[in-house]
């Protein structure tokens, strides 16, 4: 009555081990699409970061009616989506009468959606309308810098949240080796306000300096926009210790007993259990000396263990 | 301003926690100059920290070992869940069979050549055996090859319960393997066999629509869905009469009340008279007739003369004008 499927081809088996769920987790893929209307500085906005995150991200060219984020119904189309594409974060971008260049930003906990935050986007500045020489330009996919300034980032919620969420948008894949040639990115978000963050995205360049660190010098490149945070939706409670779960494998064993030492190095103890020497059985009697053996049992044990010690 | 950086090295992230605008410059891109500025101060710090990592030396640059992340964020999809052990596994664990790993090409002491464990040209392959010795636990009466056939069938059915059952024990924990799926094929059987029947939309409809004539009011307050079609007949089944009508062809009273005389006529005389048959059986008579060209003569039956009703000329006009047809 049950029947097992399993792909037919090779490749839909290895599509479907790479959307498996795993301890160590691959990185995160975006969505990007729009809504009813859109403006053209949030067609701007949508194409650029779809350019920054090119390597991990999925651009609809289509309107998407029914996508409503903050509505309890409207969002199954966007649960749908991600399960399709394989994309964990959304981007979802609108613009209306009351909410002008509206993006929503989402993500998403094994294809429902985790939480949300609204921000309008002001002052763009896209990467075409800045100069700068073109052989500092970041490649695509390459591991970004960030810097958060502004105590917004503690005290405010919203901007909290924020910072979590653009951390997880653009960081890309965890890595536990990097190679230092290939850093050329910087992304700046200053909190100006309580509810404004000013975003944008820097060329890093290396200058030498006489010791083993460069020198870091700042271009401003790619796109940079205010943002204006509008509403957010933090995860639940229980979905988010869920989230946050780390694998009993990958936490890292204390070693007991060991200590470092500045002169002798590493240094360990070993605790040896007490071994009774004299009581273990042992594999070989000698049954040689038979006086002596018979004088032992007639004068009793103790006598006959002190004369095997002296041995 | 008390700059106290705290670095993520794993994120490559500097946080500022205690940067105050106290006074926002004016312009914007004076602005955007300080945040770039300050930015620059960060990024210098996660740098030192960064290239003060020891690092070896690799074709396209150094590469350096980096922490994981301190800043902890969410997961994407849940953790897998560790899969419960099949049922050989338990009996391996059980009697302490080690599983050893074989190799792929074996001996074959007939040929004198290395071949397969299994697949194309396998050692030991049992279509290849020519003679199967009898034993004296054989029974006289059976194929000792059909017997190998089935015993092997028998194998591949059990390994393959097996297989399901321990598919089924994984997908109730939550472990099933990423590339399995479990379908139902059939329903699970309750009291009938039957299969419930997929009704149509025509089929949906009609029965909506009995139910709200069945009620007293004929359906006609029922509040309709969207989408749904108005009732083939809106009112009641009833029909009444208009109270002043003139006398005449049209008269719906006097036709009212000649069908039911008729019908009570019909019921009564033992002459019930059908039209289209007569018509029929005169048109048949008549083709035969004109096809063996015999003077054959039509048997008129007392029926046809025995003409009262008024639609004598019209069965008069029928016949001819089909032979005008022809």
């Amino acid at each position: 009555m049950l029947r097992i499927k399993t792909p037919k081809s090779l490749r839909a088996k290895r599509e479907l081990e790479k959307r498996a769920p795993k301890l160590v987790e691959r990185g995160k893929k975006t969505l990007i699409l729009h809504g009813t209307k859109t403006s053209n500085t949030l067609n701007a906005v949508l194409t650029e970061i779809y350019h920054l995150k090119k390597d991990n991200a999925v651009k609809y060219s289509r309107r998407n009616d029914n996508i409503r984020p903050f509505e309890s119904g409207g969002e199954t189309s966007l649960e749908f989506y991600s399960l399709k594409t394989d994309c964990s974060l959304f981007v979802y971008g609108s613009h209306s009468k009351k909410r002008p260049d509206n993006l929503v930003i989402g993500r998403t906990y094994d294809h429902h959606i985790y939480d949300l935050v609204e921000i309008g986007v002001e002052n763009f500045k896209s990467m075409s309308s800045c100069s700068y020489d073109k052989k500092l330009a970041p490649l695509i996919g390459s591991k970004p810098f960030f810097a958060f300034i502004g105590e917004g980032f503690e005290n405010v919620e919203e901007l909290k949240h924020l910072k979590e969420v653009l951390l997880d948008l653009f960081r890309g894949q965890v890595v536990s080796n990097l190679n230092l040639a290939g850093l050329d990115r910087v992304y700046v978000c200053t909190a100006v306000s309580s509810n404004k963050v000013l975003f944008t995205h820097c060329a890093l360049r290396l200058k030498k300096s006489g010791t083993v660190v460069p020198r870091v010098e700042l271009v401003e490149v790619g796109p940079s926009m205010d943002l204006v945070v509008r509403r957010h939706r933090l995860p639940d409670e229980g979905l988010k210790k869920e989230a946050h779960k780390v694998p009993h494998e990958l936490i890292k064993k204390k070693e007991k007993n060991v200590s470092k030492d500045a002169i002798a190095g590493k240094i360990g103890k070993i605790y040896v259990p007490d071994q009774q020497v004299g009581s273990a059985s042992l594999p070989f009697t000698p049954k040689g000396v038979k006086r002596e053996r018979r004088e032992a049992k007639a004068k009793g044990e103790d006598k006959k263990h002190a004369e095997k010690k002296q041995k | 301003m008390g700059e106290e950086h705290q670095i993520d090295l794993g994120n490559l992230t500097a946080f500022d926690p205690h940067h105050q605008f106290s006074s926002l410059p004016d312009n914007r891109e004076d602005l955007v100059k300080e945040c770039i500025a300050h930015g620059t101060k960060l990024i210098q710090a996660v740098a030192d920290a960064l290239f003060n990592l020891p690092s070896t030396e690799d074709a396209s640059g150094p590469v350096v070992p980096l922490p994981p992340p301190s800043t902890k964020l969410p997961r994407e999809k849940p953790l897998p869940k560790p899969k419960p052990p099949t049922k050989w596994e338990l009996f391996a664990k059980k009697k302490g069979i080690q599983n050893k790993k074989r190799d792929k090409l074996v001996f074959d002491e007939q040929t004198g050549s290395w071949k397969r464990r299994y697949g194309y040209d396998r050692v030991n392959d049992d279509n290849d055996i020519p003679i199967i010795e009898a034993k004296m636990t054989d029974e006289p009466g059976v194929d000792p090859f059909a017997k190998r056939r089935s015993d092997k069938k028998e194998r591949v059915n059990k390994q393959e319960k097996n297989r399901l059952y321990n598919l089924k024990e994984a997908a109730k924990v939550g472990a099933l393997p990423s590339h399995v799926q479990l379908a139902a094929t059939a329903l699970p059987i309750t009291g009938t066999q039957t299969a419930p029947r997929k009704v149509s939309k025509d089929e949906l409809q009609n029965v909506a629509g009995m139910a709200a004539t069945s009620t007293a009011s004929g359906g006609k307050f029922d509040k309709k869905l969207a989408g749904e079609k108005p009732p083939k007949h809106e009112k009641k089944y009833r029909k009444f009469l208009p109270v002043v009508e003139g006398s005449g062809m049209g008269s719906l009273e006097k036709q009212q009340s000649d069908k039911i005389l008729n019908k009570l006529m019909a019921k009564n005389s033992h002459e019930i008279f059908n039209v289209g048959k007569a018509v029929d059986m005169y048109n048949a008579k008549s083709d035969k007739k004109r096809r063996n060209q015999q003077g054959k003569s039509s048997s008129t039956s007392s029926k046809l003369k025995v003409k009262k009703s008024p639609y004598k000329n019209a069965s008069k006009k029928k016949p001819t004008s089909k032979g005008k047809s022809k």
